[in-house]
């Protein structure tokens, strides 16, 4: 483990792309955290006398059609965004990792069955399918979320599934049976550790897609609900102002764009990083 | 080209696709599950009265078992009767119908500007690797994937519909209308569409040419003096075009999807919008009927692929 941290500091010394990625989500965090104190302006206050007006000294970004600040707003988008991202991600996780270790390790029936079932739920439109699950949950930011985990765990029960299937052939994994060790503490200690590198991977890389399921879900008005504050929200109101406030697509837009290629980029070097056909010494 | 080996795995994949249809319509009718407490009283809408809550159990059959609504809602899809909306009272297979072709013509549109520019960027960019155009190509990949697409729909509405008026900004023409002016409606959404495809399919095949132009068998027909564009085109590209099908099935799979996004931006009445509605007032008949349609279509097309992989993939039938 001290091991993989050093190889990890090392890799990020020589990778630009992955310290610029890293160095733009900590700020992204750190906005997430302080947004109170770094906002110029409470992010739901309304001023109906100075409606979508351009930047000036005290709204470096304009205010929005009910005169908010949009500054204060795109900051405030953040911890909603980060929030959005990683509960659907952790959703992924929970539903999908332990169904695709059981998949791969088991095999049999329980392997034939549970990757029927995952085929399936690929051959959904994914977006489509989030809509339809958040329709059912009821609308809002935390349900939108849990729809897109739950529609995006099929890819990472695939994943750890074909990942446990090559590590359960390893002699370690036999010895540990021989000795004894429950099926819980064979996949625990043993196949987890073995099997989790491609799944770090696809994780960072589903952040993005789930970052932009939100700003969808948003935009859609499935989403975050007014008057919280995100990025696709934001673009939504935008949207009806386009004709005469087109600068206010803009910021929010830059915002994603940039959120998701930051995880995409981090997810990128982390393949390279990790790959074991890939390491130098 | 059909021996009798291909004639059996083509039917085992007709087979083995039997259950995922079963499968997938039991997703469908178990969506309504989803729906916390007690269903009937979410249909009914807010502040409804005991009596019409009653009534909705009753017209839903929501008071029979689970299984056997799940079967008279198959046995009633199977005869193409999908219900009612319960917001307009119109019958959702003919909603379906109605707004289909237009949905279709746009994603058909994106998935052919997918693969006409997706592909010679992809060919560019795996015929010299580690090159400046790699590097073009693999960041525009990049800005593809992580663009939010209904963004870029804004900015093009926005620059090209509203400030230059190239384009309409909002609506939707059928073909019936004539082509010209259908595709027109079609080129704005079909653009903002085909980023996330063009980007996929660069990315996808550049990395499954690289790997068979750096292969063994492709440095022995350099070594026997074969022009590199004949290796590209006669070994490289066919070697590749089978993986490409299987490009072909999942950029169609997303863009039916990023389609319902998509359409909202320039109000086009394309089952998208439709699902969106029904979604937000929970009108299950509809959002069954339009999920259920987008499945079927997509489990369809991934059929005919598995079938085409088997009849033009020689590898497949000596397995």
């Amino acid at each position: 483990m001290k091991n993989m941290l050093a190889r990890t500091l090392r890799w990020a010394r020589r990778d630009v792309r992955a310290m610029l990625s890293i160095g733009f989500l900590s700020l992204l965090f750190a906005l997430s955290v302080s947004a109170p104190i770094v906002a110029p302006h409470s992010p739901t206050a309304q001023n109906v006398n100075n409606t979508l007006h351009e930047p000036d000294a005290t709204h470096p970004l304009g205010t929005d059609d009910l005169g908010r600040d949009v500054l204060s707003r795109l900051i405030y988008g953040a911890p909603a965004t980060l929030y959005a991202s990683f509960l659907a991600v952790a959703v992924a996780i929970l539903l999908g990792v332990p169904v695709g270790l059981l998949a791969g390790f088991l095999g049999g029936w329980v392997d034939d069955g549970i990757s029927r079932i995952i085929d399936t739920l690929l051959s959904f439109p994914a977006i489509v399918l989030a809509i339809a699950v958040t329709g059912a949950l009821g609308i809002g930011l935390t349900n939108g979320m849990i729809a897109v985990g739950i529609v995006f765990s099929p890819q990472l029960a695939r994943l750890v599934r074909a990942q446990t299937l090559i590590v359960k052939q390893e002699l370690y994994v036999d010895a540990a049976r021989v000795f004894g060790a429950s099926l819980g503490r064979i996949l625990w200690k043993h196949v987890v550790p073995n099997a989790i590198q491609p799944v770090i991977v696809q994780v960072t890389l589903l952040l993005a897609v789930a970052l932009l399921a939100e700003a969808s879900l948003s935009f859609l008005g499935l989403g975050v609900q007014p008057p919280q504050p995100s990025w696709g929200a934001m673009l939504a109101r935008a949207y009806h102002y386009m004709e005469i406030a087109p600068e206010q697509m803009y910021a929010p837009g830059v915002a994603i764009l940039l959120t998701a290629l930051a995880f995409n980029a981090l997810g990128e070097s982390l393949r390279v990083a990790l790959d074991p056909t890939n390491r130098r010494r | 080209m059909l021996t009798r080996d291909r004639v059996r795995l083509i039917a085992r994949r007709l087979v083995q696709v039997a259950p995922v249809i079963v499968l997938a319509t039991f997703i469908v009718f178990g969506l309504q599950q989803l729906v916390p407490g007690d269903i009937a009283v979410t249909l009914a809408g807010d502040n409804a009265s005991d009596a019409r809550i009653a009534e909705i159990r009753k017209l839903y059959g929501l008071d029979r078992p689970f299984l056997v609504q799940y079967g008279s809602w198959l046995w009633g899809a199977l005869h193409g009767d999908l219900g009612r909306s319960i917001l307009s009272g119109e019958v959702v297979i003919d909603s379906i119908a109605r707004r289909f072709p237009t949905s279709l013509l746009i994603v058909g549109c994106a998935l052919t500007l997918s693969l006409a520019i997706g592909i010679p960027l992809g060919i560019l960019a795996a015929t010299r690797p580690g090159s400046r155009v790699d590097a073009l190509v693999t960041s525009i990949a990049s800005l593809g994937v992580a663009l939010p697409n209904f963004w870029l729909a804004m900015l093009l509405v926005a620059t090209f519909a509203l400030n230059w008026n190239f384009f309409p900004a909002t609506g939707a023409a059928p073909l019936s209308a004539g082509l010209g002016k259908a595709l027109l409606h079609a080129a704005l959404p079909s653009i903002a569409l085909a980023a996330g495809g063009i980007a996929e399919v660069a990315r996808q095949l550049r990395s499954s040419l690289v790997e068979v132009l750096s292969s063994q068998y492709v440095r022995t027909l350099h070594a026997k003096g074969l022009s590199p564009a004949a290796i590209l085109w006669k070994h490289g590209l066919k070697n590749v075009s089978v993986n490409l099908l299987t490009v072909i099935g999942l950029i169609f799979n997303r863009l039916l999807g990023a389609t319902v996004v998509i359409e909202a931006v320039f109000a086009i009445p394309g089952i998208g919008s439709m699902v969106v509605h029904a979604a937000i007032h929970k009108d299950f008949p509809v959002i069954q009927g339009v999920v259920l349609a987008l499945v079927l279509i997509v489990i369809s097309l991934n059929l005919l692929i598995d079938v085409l992989y088997t009849v033009l993939d020689p590898r497949v039938s000596q397995k």
